[in-house]
């Protein structure tokens, strides 16, 4: 019992990273209609800055400093990316973040070598574990889980209850009446991009003493980021972090049942593929809203 | 006709190289080759039919890695069973003596080659048929995922080597005077195998793009709804450019493989299958002529190393690049710009003609 | 003779329903017209004929042969074409290869012989693009023919759009507000254009708000409103329907 719970605990960690990565992206594309294929290297770029800023700073200035970083990157990045581009089908633009977080990973290569890096656990050290009803738990679990909690918490009353957060999804159902009623379009764009920059980062540094952080852990984190914004219906902040939680649980229990760990990645992307292909509006969306399949 | 101008200039290539005696040019343009193969294949796909593939890396891989399975597993013990006896019976397997010495009984390349091809075309059509229905961004994400789990299948399993992936694949003997190996004697004739095969597949899709199925395919691109009205079965072309487009890029991993006689999981990697995507739209997303030249010349100066370290990192500013400024392609606005400078410095008593 | 009949088709959106116990038949060498307010679900009708939507309930029957269900590209292949209200032309390619597209499920040479040129294939693509020429000179269009589609003015892709249809060789033509955006003599030109096209063996179906063109050239109008139909006759008891009258044409000719 206590080794599912064990697994389970694994799942839902590494889950919250991916509903992150998935709020990630519903917030760009539901504000701008792109699809940021970049969105995982915001948060490598999140736990990679940290440690360098980890080396002159005490710890929590220097997560506030990454987050901040990286969001003012995604923000430019927009700003001088996407500002200009409005003739350009939504099709380029999906196609220039493939470009863009190509870049971003080579940059990190350069900047950071290929060496693995991690942040110093916040509260005691590799070593030290909770007995949760019988599983032994990292207490940097419990800030994992704690963290994104509450940044998603934000982000939901940011979105509902603050006349910015109500702009931004004004943005996303009707961008034109949104411009007839005064928002600056162009300004919620790159809050979006800076917002899901942010998140990404916290989600890196928050992550990085477990799982590490390398120059190339983006790619695969949008992938499986992307597999559950789908799985829960894109469009739907909320479902996505059930999408992330469940494609967490579904990875930790391919590697429970006896997986070999080397495929514990494919098992996730088997979803992506078997979500789009069998029911691409997701669990939560509605079928139809949002057009996926062509005639 | 340009495909025989071409053919010149890649035998003036050769024998410059040779003469030169830089001929070791001349295995990086092999590779170069067969890597332009499958830029081709996406071209259908993507500049045809406007769909994004980002996962073509892994059909290379199915391609070369089956060939190379199935050529070095000794199944010399099994030689006696039952079906052992049938296999040699079909006349497939062959005898060879690998760099260490013992002899090694095996699948013969040819008949490896024709199951690369079914193996490709069987993933093809069950990959093909649902993702081909997804709207753009979805299919580009499908078939990376595609992409990802053949790499972390490939990454993952020791039956396929592992990180180390295959090597000491042998040569395919193709006649008794070409064999594609890596060895240096043969190096002209691969070189000449490599291209005439590159330029036969060329001339196919040109003549296929400049009919009535190329017509098709290019309505397809531009209003799937009206051509489905006109009684195109779009979702049929579609599949159809998909599996040819995978079929030549496995057909091009295979003889890729046994030239230089090993293959990587690396090859169905995210940063291989976006390459292709940068070359094709480099080359002018619709445009065959134009993705053959850039793909060769990037991949032959990525292959001598000329990019450096920043060799993947270049093709991401490319493609960014491309897409920003002139996304059907440079070719175009650079001929244009061309043109307008040529105009510009040569005034000429000829009215436009509007031909701009 | 009956060529096609529509029985009891229901269509719904979420809530909305569009269209509600349509039925209706077309006889071969008809022109009718379909008419009605903005909003009566005319183009939905359209595209479920055309194969884009399956209708909720009901069937629909070409040439006695049931057909709801099939996919638009089977559709056109039986014989039914249909020219769009938005246009629908292939910007990217001339005016010729829109045409030429025309020709596509009439023809039949695959990608084998596409790609290895074969004899055979060579003379259909002969055939195809002088077919194709054909039809767009008797639209007077065939100076244009290889300007790239996206140059031409509204009126002239329309025409365009119709020779491309017309190259299908279809039995049913299915003509989505074709007067639109046309004035009082290019609509004439029209009317004349599609008797022509009648004459040929063409059964036409057409969806218009221009009451002259109806009134002049339709055998026999359907009116919907709201998605039902209300009337249905020729035009001169279709004219006289105090429903109709009162829902659409409010008196005299509204659109004189």
């Amino acid at each position: 019992m206590s080794q599912l719970l064990q697994y389970i605990f694994s799942g839902i960690t590494f889950g919250s990273i991916y509903a992150v990565v998935a709020i990630g992206f519903n917030v760009i594309y539901s504000t701008t209609g792109i699809l940021n294929f970049a969105q995982g290297e915001f948060v490598m770029l999140g736990g990679m800055t940290a440690v360098t800023f980890s080396r002159f700073m005490p710890l929590p200035l220097a997560i506030v400093a990454a987050v901040l970083v990286v969001a003012l990157c995604a923000c430019v990045l927009e700003i001088l990316l996407f500002r200009r581009l409005r003739s350009h089908t939504v099709l380029h633009l999906i196609i220039i973040t493939i470009g863009l977080s190509i870049v971003i990973q080579e940059a990190a290569l350069h900047i950071w070598d290929e060496k693995v890096c991690s942040l110093p656990y916040f509260t005691g050290n590799e070593c030290s574990s909770l007995k949760i009803f019988g599983a032994a738990i990292s207490p940097q679990v419990l800030w994992v889980l704690g963290t994104v909690g509450i940044a998603v918490a934000l982000l939901y009353a940011f979105l509902k209850y603050t006349l910015t957060g109500r702009a931004m999804r004004a943005c996303s159902s009707n961008p034109d009446a949104a411009m007839l009623a005064g928002i600056n379009i162009a300004n919620m764009r790159t809050l979006a991009f800076g917002l899901s920059g942010a998140l990404g980062a916290l989600a890196g540094c928050v992550v990085s003493p477990i799982s590490m952080t390398q120059y190339d852990m983006g790619a695969g984190l949008a992938i499986k980021g992307f597999a559950a914004a789908i799985l829960g219906g894109l469009g739907n902040p909320l479902a996505a972090v059930a999408g992330g939680l469940l494609v967490g649980l579904v990875e930790a229990f391919s590697v429970m049942s006896g997986l070999p760990s080397a495929y514990k990645d494919a098992a996730a992307f088997t979803i992506l593929l078997a979500v789009l292909f069998v029911r691409p509006h997701g669990l939560f969306g509605v079928k139809g809203a949002e057009s996926v399949r062509e005639c | 006709m340009p495909v025989l101008f071409l053919a010149v200039l890649l035998v003036g290539v050769q024998l410059a190289a040779t003469a030169s005696g830089r001929a070791y040019y001349l295995t990086q343009l092999i590779m170069a080759a067969y890597y332009s193969i499958v830029v081709l294949g996406l071209c259908l796909v993507m500049g045809y039919c406007g769909q994004v593939s980002m996962g073509h890396g892994a059909f290379f891989a199915i391609g070369g890695y089956t060939s190379a399975i199935l050529t070095t597993t000794n199944i010399a013990a099994a030689r006696d069973s039952a079906w052992g006896h049938a296999l040699q019976k079909a006349g497939i397997l062959f005898s060879w003596q690998d760099p260490y010495g013992s002899q090694v009984l095996a699948v013969s390349p040819g008949a490896a080659f024709a199951a690369a091809l079914l193996l490709t075309l069987v993933v093809a059509l069950l990959i093909g048929y649902p993702a081909l229905r997804l709207k753009g961004h979805y299919l580009a994400m499908a078939t990376l995922g595609f992409g990802l789990i053949v790499y972390r299948l490939l990454l993952g399993s020791s039956f396929t080597g592992a990180a180390d992936g295959i090597n000491g694949v042998p040569g395919w003997a193709l006649t008794s005077h070409l064999t594609l190996t890596s060895s240096n004697t043969y190096r002209v004739g691969n070189y000449y195998f490599a291209w005439g095969v590159t330029l036969v597949i060329l001339t196919l899709l040109l003549n296929l793009v400049h009919s009535r199925v190329g017509r098709a395919l290019r309505s397809i691109h531009d209003g799937e709804l009206a051509a489905n009205a006109m009684g195109i079965n779009t979702a049929g072309f579609k599949l159809q450019a998909f599996v040819i487009s995978a079929l030549l890029a496995a057909a091009a991993g295979s003889f890729f493989t046994h030239y230089t006689g090993g293959i990587g999981p690396s090859e169905a990697g995210a940063m291989k299958s976006v390459r292709y995507l940068v070359l094709v739209a480099a080359g002018g997303m619709g445009n065959l002529w134009g993705g053959l030249i850039v793909s060769a010349i990037l991949t032959f100066l990525s292959l001598r190393g000329c990019f450096g370290t920043y060799d993947h990192a270049v093709f991401g500013v490319i493609l960014i690049a491309i897409i920003s400024l002139a996304p059907e392609g440079p070719l175009k606005p650079i001929g244009l710009w061309i043109r307008g400078a040529f105009r510009a410095l040569i005034p000429s008593r000829r009215s436009c003609h509007g031909a701009v | 003779m009956v060529l096609f009949e529509a029985e009891n088709i229901r269509q719904c959106f979420g809530g909305l329903v569009a269209l509600d116990k349509v039925t209706f038949e077309v006889r071969t060498g008809q022109i009718k017209a379909i008419i009605g307010p903005n909003g009566a679900g005319k183009t939905t009708l359209f595209n479920i004929i055309s194969g884009i939507f399956r209708p909720d309930e009901g069937c629909l029957r070409f040439d006695g042969a049931p057909i709801d269900g099939l996919k638009p590209y089977q559709v056109a292949r039986l014989g039914i074409s249909r020219t769009f209200q938005n246009l629908s032309l292939f910007l990217r390619m001339t005016v010729l290869e829109n045409v030429m597209i025309g020709r596509h499920c009439r023809t039949r040479k695959g990608m084998i012989a596409s790609a290895l040129r074969l004899p055979g294939q060579w003379k259909e693509e002969k055939a195809i693009r002088q077919n194709a020429l054909a039809h767009l000179s008797e639209l007077g269009l065939a100076d244009v023919a290889d300007r790239p589609a996206s140059s031409l003015s509204f009126g002239q892709r329309r025409m365009v759009e119709l020779a491309r249809a017309l190259a299908t060789e279809p039995r049913l033509l299915l003509l989505d507000e074709p007067a639109s955006g046309l004035n009082t003599k290019e609509t004439d030109d029209l009317a004349r254009r599609i008797q022509k096209i009648r004459d040929t063996g063409v059964t036409i179906l057409l969806v218009e708000h221009d009451m002259s063109l109806v009134m002049d050239i339709s055998d026999d109008i359907l009116v919907l409103h709201y998605g039902t139909p209300i009337a249905e006759g020729p035009p001169s008891r279709v004219r006289n329907d105090p429903e109709v009258v009162k829902v659409y044409l409010g008196g005299e000719d509204v659109n004189a």
